[in-house]
């Protein structure tokens, strides 16, 4: 029973409520509003929307001008892919993190121990400089990096307990995505790092920019994180007794996730889903910079309207809300979960 | 060993998109009118030329300047044709990265300034799609209200002072509107060609920064002057739609932009004062330039293109006269794409078009390789064909539209943009 309130206070929370609803909704109201108007009447301020006749033309225009559908194909199957191939992914990372934690970290290395390995790790770059005659190519540049700042890293990583690995998944989001967008670029292109010509292959006939095979995996990546954060607080929530009796009844660590762990932490895994499906539909920056056309998501498909020399909010509005129809109408219907999702961790 | 090349390539074949059956045109475009209507006419090509399909990218002009600079600069060969403007055309074609052009209709036709400002070591690297300058655009009734009469070809004096006459803030009308927005290509487009009216450079011959000389003060007091007496509430902000919008619902006694924005105000259906717009010259100082820029949206092939014969036929098409007289015959001559065949504004039919004379006039009073009054060591009207001036100038149209926000004085602006633009000069090697 929750506590009783006076009226007073129940007001206040009302009307607070209600101005930062109405403040949070305005833009898209505002947005709704200029996708109706014509082209002058959207630009002009103070917004009088109530006198300015109403026109269904910019969805006409939007319409004749871009294949909607084929953004919404894409984003649809960029959606769903990557968000099933995070679960495969996030369930067993989650169960391990969750179930069979590890307390402290399993190197027994001593300081000493790690200065050993930093030292080797320069030993072995000096002797591939030596072989190379001091000539650094970006191979031989690509080694000694990996040698001296990738492989003693990501060993300490590796031999951390978990609340150091919880800590660690969740840094990689913190990186700005533009501080990685050259190498993957790079990585993604045509005669770039990986698909050029290497001698013995010819592999620059191929690349992944502008397709699904690059886009999903790539998204995939970019909600794996919070996919494997938010599973961890539900499967952290289910007594591990019950887990326990399962395996005393014999079943095996398959049937254990899949038959007892994912039906009882159902509602959990529908609620990520559910707030990783709204955050790889609204993914801009990476289908921005590495798709053009084929596996172009609906992100792409709103920028294509914006334009410095010329009139373009009414068109640009009236994409907009083309592009965020069909993700309004799921958040609509499946608000519950959806609040859960987002203040998880909040009540505990 | 050949295993793992089996597996590579097999997977790697399951990973291609191009498909080689026929020949497809991956087109990088910015989203201007003209543009999109080549898209919607693209059938007449095509009907010709079967084997050839045409694959659009439709993109804003800075995420499409992003785009195409980092696809041209590693090679990748996602685009057949760019679309790129008169300020990459000059160093990528120094550079070797486009395919110069020889399927072009009649290249002497083009006019003199447009090709003069596409072109790197005398070769001609982008066919002009359309090309356009900045005038001044003006109310007759607000100018006769005020008493004048506006010339053909007018003085900073003569602006100034209509500007202040033609104000009335109780009416909602201000005098003159100008860009403010901070960007290369917005503020510093109106800023660096009125600089060069008033004698102004960005460098002098040894790649100095200019902005601690006189002219360069003389500008912005005036800019900073005449926005504050005869400009609209935050200009700071406004940009081409922005001024646009004013213009179009009698906000504005005059609006210094580009000549493409004549189209928009004597639109009867977008324009409240369609019926009371004139044109004319961007005005001068009397020192031999005035102050309009020029700039072209122009056709180019990466040099990586393996379909460089399709991309040709494709450009000589869409730069042609024959498209000029489709365009006319579709949908008027008013929207043929302006401002690149001398052609177009011999023809009876374009000179009954209101701006099309204003057009052609402001166009040839730019020259793009000799921009400035005193001499310069680079091309480019409103702008250097550098690559570091996108960072530069974008930089100085920051300070200088916080100047005209009031954030700063234009004596700080100056001298923050000097130290700035010398740093970055210093650095890249040209100030030694």
């Amino acid at each position: 029973m929750a506590r009783a309130q006076s009226p007073r206070r129940t007001l206040i929370f009302t009307l607070v409520g209600w101005t930062v609803g109405i403040l949070m909704f305005f833009p898209i109201f505002w947005t709704t509003v200029a996708a109706f108007k014509t082209e002058s009447d959207a630009y002009s301020l103070p917004q009088n929307f109530l006198t300015t006749p109403w026109t269904l033309e910019n969805f006409a225009i939007v319409q004749e001008r871009s294949d909607y559908v084929r953004y919404v194909i894409n984003t649809t199957l960029l959606v769903t892919l990557s968000t099933a191939l995070a679960l495969v992914l996030a369930i067993p990372a989650a169960w391990s993190l969750a179930f069979a934690p590890r307390a402290e970290s399993s190197s027994r290395l001593s300081g000493w121990a790690w200065i050993a390995i930093m030292l080797a790790a320069a030993g072995v770059s000096f002797v591939t400089l030596y072989v190379n005659d001091w000539k650094v190519d970006n191979f031989v540049l690509g080694v000694v990096l990996l040698l001296l700042v990738v492989a003693p890293a990501t060993l300490w990583v590796w031999t951390r307990n978990t609340s150091g690995t919880l800590l660690w998944i969740l840094s990689t989001k913190m990186m700005p995505p533009a501080g990685a967008l050259i190498p993957i670029y790079l990585i993604f292109n045509r005669n770039g790092l990986v698909f050029r010509d290497w001698g013995w292959i010819n592999l620059s006939d191929f690349n992944l920019m502008d397709s699904l095979w690059g886009m999903v995996p790539l998204v995939t990546l970019l909600n794996l994180p919070i996919f494997i954060w938010m599973l961890f607080t539900y499967f952290k929530e289910i007594p591990v007794a019950i887990l326990e009796a399962s395996r005393m009844d014999g079943a095996s660590l398959w049937n254990e996730i899949t038959r007892v762990l994912m039906p009882m932490a159902l509602p959990g895994i529908a609620s990520t889903c559910l707030l990783n499906i709204i955050l790889a539909w609204n993914e801009a920056f990476w289908s921005l910079n590495l798709t053009n056309k084929y596996a172009a998501p609906l992100s792409f498909f709103i920028s294509e309207y914006s334009s410095p020399e010329g009139q373009f909010w009414a068109k640009l509005s009236a994409a907009s809300i083309m592009a965020i129809a069909p993700i309004l109408i799921i958040g609509w219907f499946s608000q519950r979960q959806l609040v859960r999702g987002l203040t998880f961790g909040a009540v505990k | 060993m050949k295993f793992t090349r089996f597996i590579v390539g097999a997977l790697a074949a399951s990973l291609a998109t191009s498909v080689y059956a026929e020949t497809t045109l991956n087109i990088a475009t910015v989203n201007n009118g003209d543009m999109i209507r080549m898209q919607k006419l693209t059938d007449d090509f095509t009907a010709a030329n079967p084997d050839i399909k045409l694959n659009w990218v439709t993109l804003e002009e800075n995420d499409l300047r992003q785009k195409v600079t980092k696809d041209i600069s590693t090679k990748g060969g996602q685009f057949d044709v760019l679309t790129i403007g008169m300020y990459e055309t000059p160093i990528w074609g120094a550079k070797g990265w486009l395919v110069e052009l020889n399927g072009l209709d009649d290249p002497a036709d083009i006019l003199p300034a447009v090709s003069g400002g596409l072109s790197a070591n005398g070769k001609l690297y982008a066919a002009p799609f359309y090309g356009e300058s900045s005038f001044v655009m003006y109310r007759k009734d607000l100018m006769e209200k005020a008493g004048l009469t506006m010339p053909d070809a007018p003085t900073w004096d003569f602006i100034l002072d209509a500007a202040t006459k033609m104000t009335d803030r109780a009416n909602g009308v201000n005098g003159i509107c100008l860009r403010g927005k901070a960007g290369w290509g917005e503020n510093m487009a109106f800023i660096g060609s009125m600089a060069n009216s008033f004698g102004a450079r960005w460098f002098d011959e040894n790649w100095k920064p200019q902005f601690d000389t006189a002219e360069w003060k003389d500008t912005l007091n005036t800019y900073l002057t005449i926005m504050k007496n005869a400009g609209p509430e935050g200009a700071s902000g406004n940009g081409f739609s922005e001024n646009l919008a004013l213009f179009q619902t009698g906000k504005c006694g005059m609006w210094a932009d580009a000549t493409a924005a004549a189209s928009f105000v004597i639109d009867p259906k977008a324009s409240q004062v369609a019926d009371q717009v004139g044109f004319t010259l961007a005005p001068d100082k009397g020192l031999g330039k005035r102050a309009n820029w020029l700039w072209a949206w122009a056709l180019a092939i990466p040099a990586g293109s393996q379909k460089v014969d399709a991309a040709q036929k494709f450009i000589g098409w869409a730069t042609s006269k024959h498209y000029a007289e489709l365009v006319a015959s579709k949908e008027g001559w008013a929207n043929v794409p302006p401002g690149t065949r001398t052609s177009l504004y011999a023809n009876p039919e374009y000179q009954k078009v209101p701006f099309a004379k204003m057009t052609l006039d402001s166009m040839n009073a730019a020259d793009p390789t000799q921009p400035t009054v005193q001499p310069v060591p680079y091309t480019g009207v409103q702008f250097v064909a550098i690559p570091e001036f996108q960072g530069i100038g974008t930089k100085v149209g920051e300070l200088f539209s916080a100047a005209l926000a009031g954030q700063m004085t234009a004596d700080d602006a100056l001298a923050q943009a000097q130290q700035y633009t010398t740093d970055i000069m210093t650095k890249a090697g040209y100030i030694k």
